[in-house]
């Protein structure tokens, strides 16, 4: 059962290129079709979890479903079985990298790559403060769904961090505080 | 093993660790937050490495916060620092999870987590857009016309037509592998003239 599963997440640590959204067909792939250890009812709770706490939707559905099937070592193989082959293979792509950085035409290269790089944070961003003013992606965002207290919360975020120099944890674990307060009074 | 080697095997155990713990949402919240920490705080390498990092991270298979782990962790301290740095991602969301999944009902039930996380958002928000802000102005500093129209074109492919990461990052490799070219030929001819 523990190999089962590990080499199950070994699957999906290996296929699922491009972040955590792209993992999750896979895991349900693995879990639901192929394991059949778990609904699908079960599985979409795992998600909503796994989006909503810390850490790679990967390594979090990995956790939920090791700990349920068999315990902590479920979720310890589980996990190991998840970032095994990134492991691997990012080492290998970082001894390249490292080795080979310094020659002008890998530089030519990676200069045209770093501007897009740029954009696809930009564009994480965006749709991370879409949700937080509107709950919702851009057909949700009209004045009716405007969220004031999150705007505010983000002007006042992005004053700390620039004017401020405050650091990145703090502003976001305190624009959770203040917000929660401020919806209970309301 | 030297103090210092310790030394910095801590900090990446200490820096992945919170990071990890505090990053709500995906891949590209984490790299923020790594590049705030690792290229402003504590200045291990410059702006255009971490960039790399992040392309790296991308487009190779798993999890991203795990591969930019991976890098960095190599980068400080070979293997066994990207095993440290890896452990320090993984470890956070392996035990906050496998204590909710024991009571996951409450948890997705209850309000006030609902709120916060809600709100928290607003936050990431902040903390996104300002390592953005720094990072376009520096694409922009360059002052060329093919790396502002590279990422004015991707900003807007992905946020207007959910053209995937995975195409964006393809086709930019594609079009700087056509640049090296297109300066390997000029040289020549410069050459033979």
């Amino acid at each position: 059962m523990l190999l089962k599963l590990f080499f199950s997440f070994i699957q999906v640590g290996l296929f699922s290129v491009g972040g955590g959204y792209a993992a999750i067909p896979l895991i349900q792939d693995q879990i639901v079709n192929n394991l059949q250890v778990m609904t699908l009812a079960e599985f979409t709770d795992l998600i909503t979890i796994a989006e909503m706490t810390p850490g790679p939707i990967s390594i979090n559905s990995a956790t939920f479903v090791g700990t349920r099937l068999a315990g902590v070592p479920g979720a310890i193989i589980c996990t190991l079985g998840c970032v095994l082959p990134a492991f691997c293979i990012c080492l290998g792509l970082a001894y390249l990298y490292y080795k080979y950085r310094k020659f002008t035409g890998v530089q030519t290269v990676l200069s045209a790559l770093r501007p897009a790089v740029v954009a696809l944070i930009a564009s994480a961003g965006t749709s991370i403060l879409l949700l937080a003013l509107f709950n919702g992606g851009f057909a949700q965002a009209t004045p009716a769904n405007f969220r004031i207290i999150e705007f505010g919360l983000f002007c006042a975020g992005l004053i700390c961090l620039r004017r401020f120099k405050m650091n990145a944890i703090s502003v976001i674990f305190g624009s959770g505080v203040i917000g929660t307060l401020l919806y209970m009074v309301i | 093993m030297h103090n210092k080697d310790k030394g910095i095997l801590w900090k990446l155990f200490k820096a992945t660790f919170m990071l990890s713990a505090f990053t709500f949402g995906g891949g590209f919240v984490i790299v923020s937050l790594m590049k705030k920490k690792f290229v402003e705080e504590l200045q291990w390498f410059d702006e255009e490495e971490m960039l790399d990092i992040t392309a790296i991270a991308q487009s190779s298979p798993g999890p991203i916060p795990i591969n930019a782990s991976v890098i960095i962790g190599y980068r400080m301290h070979g293997v066994l620092g990207a095993l440290v740095a890896v452990f320090g991602t993984a470890l956070p969301p392996m035990v906050i999870i496998s204590v909710i999944s024991v009571f996951y009902r409450q948890f997705r039930e209850n309000e006030i987590i609902a709120t916060a996380l809600q709100v928290m958002r607003a936050g990431v928000a902040a903390v996104i857009f300002d390592v953005v802000l720094r990072l376009a102005k520096n694409v922009i500093a360059t002052r060329r016309v093919l790396y502002i129209s590279v990422m004015a074109i991707a900003f807007v492919l992905t946020v207007f037509m959910n053209v995937s990461a995975m195409v964006i990052v393809l086709s930019c490799l594609a079009i700087g592998v056509a640049e090296m070219l297109i300066g390997l030929r000029a040289q020549k001819v410069e050459g033979e003239v």
